[in-house]
């Protein structure tokens, strides 16, 4: 059996996610302490040009699977592609990124493969020929390590591994699409505002909750995302002021929204309920803003300052400003 | 149009999780187990699709004895009968749950299947495009708005920075979230009529998981937490930490 590692790299539109650099990242990790080498897979129509981009990251071998079908993404014929390519690439360890496309996708491909799926997992290891992956359960509550040998596919939470270059052959091998036909296809996608950082992607989170009071309020957390510069910041928002209606569902952080780990995450007016631990608390730096001493959110931040939300966050949106000039 | 739903018992989010005494799973004792929450909208949605197209509503879990709680559960909001495929998962993977669930559902003859899109003990999110792809069946994963008109499907879903539509057709798989409808609560008639529902029981046979579960521990700690201090005067010493300890500024 071969010690190869095989990656999948996410493409929309031409561009490569950062969330497939780390798991680039992470595989190229895996295949040299596997005494093995890193490839990539590229799904998509006309994609063979992002190639070298994967080659940067260490890929020996791009196995690109091209056709006009996989213009948009398809869960099943994306899969179908992948599965041609890891078998091409003769890999037995398969890495996705835990995206919104990566986690529709990997389970997908795992069963056509026939093997286990560690997903989101937040730390890879190798041991002899066994892998080694954990991942939060629970909410959060527990952490679970599961050991696989054999063919195996993880999917890497976004931001819970650094991306670091490191070049390789970058080979590419033309991998024939497999005939089947599409059953389910993207059709249209919406993007939310051109400027806007994607939650899951932001370098920083500003998160709102009951705290602000009101709706009409948010205008504070927008200033202080804003004051870190273009690109940088996006807002989230904690299950109550959702289901109050003061935010979007698209904001919410936690179980039943989404689950991010930037640098450094925000979290202003959250008591911090189990519910919204869930899905903040592998940030790498955690500050909270909160009036009350006694809240659950100062237990997993880092850095908290007691205060009222309105006098604070105006003086840190000044401080943001005055540090990047 | 047979209608079948996937879902589970879990332990309520709000439960203490403590590791048992093996480090493998966690001790049960005192925890309270729901229906998991993600499911509640794939009950819903189920509901909201037989009242537009006429049909029957199964729910279907793989589980102990003890998930017929969580069953009647779903009988009481309106599904019309249930099945219990009884088997120990303690240490049963994704691919093991979504065989024995892909047999089940193929026997059935469903056309359609909802489920949560991640069940909050193992947040896999796995079952559901696992059984669609044992099936060769359309799916769509984290749905939060769908239309259904006659075999064809649009269905919603967030990702990065925006919004996707995915067309296909049935047979298919949805896996649902929060967003795709507001589940109703049992009410009293529910709870009474669902106890007289049918509520098979079977016993069932896992194949081997793929995975096996080294360890659970506890959540690795987090660096003991700072009051930096009150109030406004506090934020030249958080700017500093920032800057000059977490480097993240």
């Amino acid at each position: 059996m071969s010690n190869d590692v095989l990656v999948f790299v996410e493409q929309r539109g031409g561009s490569i996610k950062k969330a497939s650099f780390e798991a680039l990242s992470v595989g190229r990790d895996l295949a040299s302490s596997r005494g093995g080498s890193l490839h990539a897979a590229l799904v998509g129509a006309g994609v063979q040009g992002l190639a070298g981009e994967a080659a940067k990251y260490g890929a020996a071998k791009v196995f690109v699977c091209d056709d006009a079908k996989y213009t948009q993404y398809s869960g099943d014929g994306y899969a179908g592609a992948t599965k041609a390519c890891a078998e091409a690439s003769g890999a037995t360890v398969c890495v996705f990124a835990h995206t919104a496309m990566g986690k529709d996708l990997a389970p997908r491909v795992a069963s056509l493969l026939g093997c286990g799926l560690v997903s989101d997992a937040t730390s890879v290891s190798v041991s002899g020929a066994e892998v080694h992956a954990t991942k939060p359960v629970y909410a959060g509550k527990a952490y679970k390590e599961y050991v696989s040998s054999g063919v195996t596919c993880v999917s890497v939470r976004p931001n819970a591994f650094t991306a670091s270059e490191s070049p390789g052959a970058g080979e590419t091998v033309s991998v024939t699409p497999p005939s089947d036909d599409i059953l389910a296809i993207v059709k249209e996608v919406l993007a939310a505002s051109s400027d806007a950082v994607p939650l899951q992607e932001a370098q920083v989170v500003v998160a709102g909750g009951r705290g602000l009071k009101g709706p009409e309020h948010w205008k504070l957390l927008e200033d202080l995302a804003a004051a870190f510069g273009p690109g940088v910041a996006a807002l989230g928002a904690s299950r109550a002021v959702v289901d109050a209606g003061w935010r979007p569902h698209g904001e919410q952080v936690g179980q039943t929204g989404k689950v991010v780990a930037p640098p450094l995450y925000i979290a202003v007016g959250i008591s911090g309920a189990i519910q919204h631990l869930a899905g903040m608390s592998t940030s790498k730096y955690i500050v909270a803003i909160n009036k009350d001493a006694d809240a659950p959110i100062f237990k997993v931040a880092n850095y908290g300052i007691v205060g009222d939300a309105f006098e604070v966050l105006p003086k840190l949106t000044e401080a943001i400003q005055a540090l990047r000039g | 149009m047979e209608i079948l739903v996937f879902v589970k018992r879990v332990p309520a989010t709000d439960s203490k999780i403590k590791v048992g005494s093996d480090g493998k799973q966690i001790d049960p004792t005192g925890v309270e187990f729901v229906l998991n929450p993600n499911d509640e909208f794939a009950v819903e949605e189920a509901l909201k699709t037989k009242e537009k197209f006429g049909g029957t509503v199964t729910v279907l879990s793989v589980g102990s004895s003890d998930a017929q709680k969580e069953l009647r559960t779903c009988l009481a909001m309106g599904a019309d009968k249930a099945i219990l495929l009884e088997a120990d998962t303690s240490t049963a993977d994704a691919s093991a749950i979504a065989q024995v669930l892909a047999g089940k559902t193929k026997e059935l003859g469903a056309q359609v299947v909802f489920c949560g899109k991640q069940a909050v003990d193992g947040d896999d999110a796995q079952v559901g495009p696992r059984v669609a792809t044992r099936l060769a069946w359309a799916c769509a994963t984290d749905v939060n708005a769908l239309e259904l008109e006659g075999d064809a499907f649009v269905a919603t879903r967030d990702i990065e920075g925006g919004k996707e539509k995915i067309e296909g057709k049935l047979p298919a798989i949805f896996t649902c979230q929060k967003g795709l409808n507001e589940p109703r609560y049992p009410n009293l008639k529910g709870i009474m009529a669902a106890k007289k529902k049918p509520l098979e029981q079977v016993a069932a046979t896992l194949q081997a998981s793929a995975l096996t579960t080294a360890a659970v521990t506890p959540p690795p700690e987090r660096p003991a937490p700072a009051i930096l201090g009150e109030g406004a005067d506090a934020v030249s010493v958080l700017i500093d930490k920032l800057k000059n300890e977490a480097k993240v500024i």
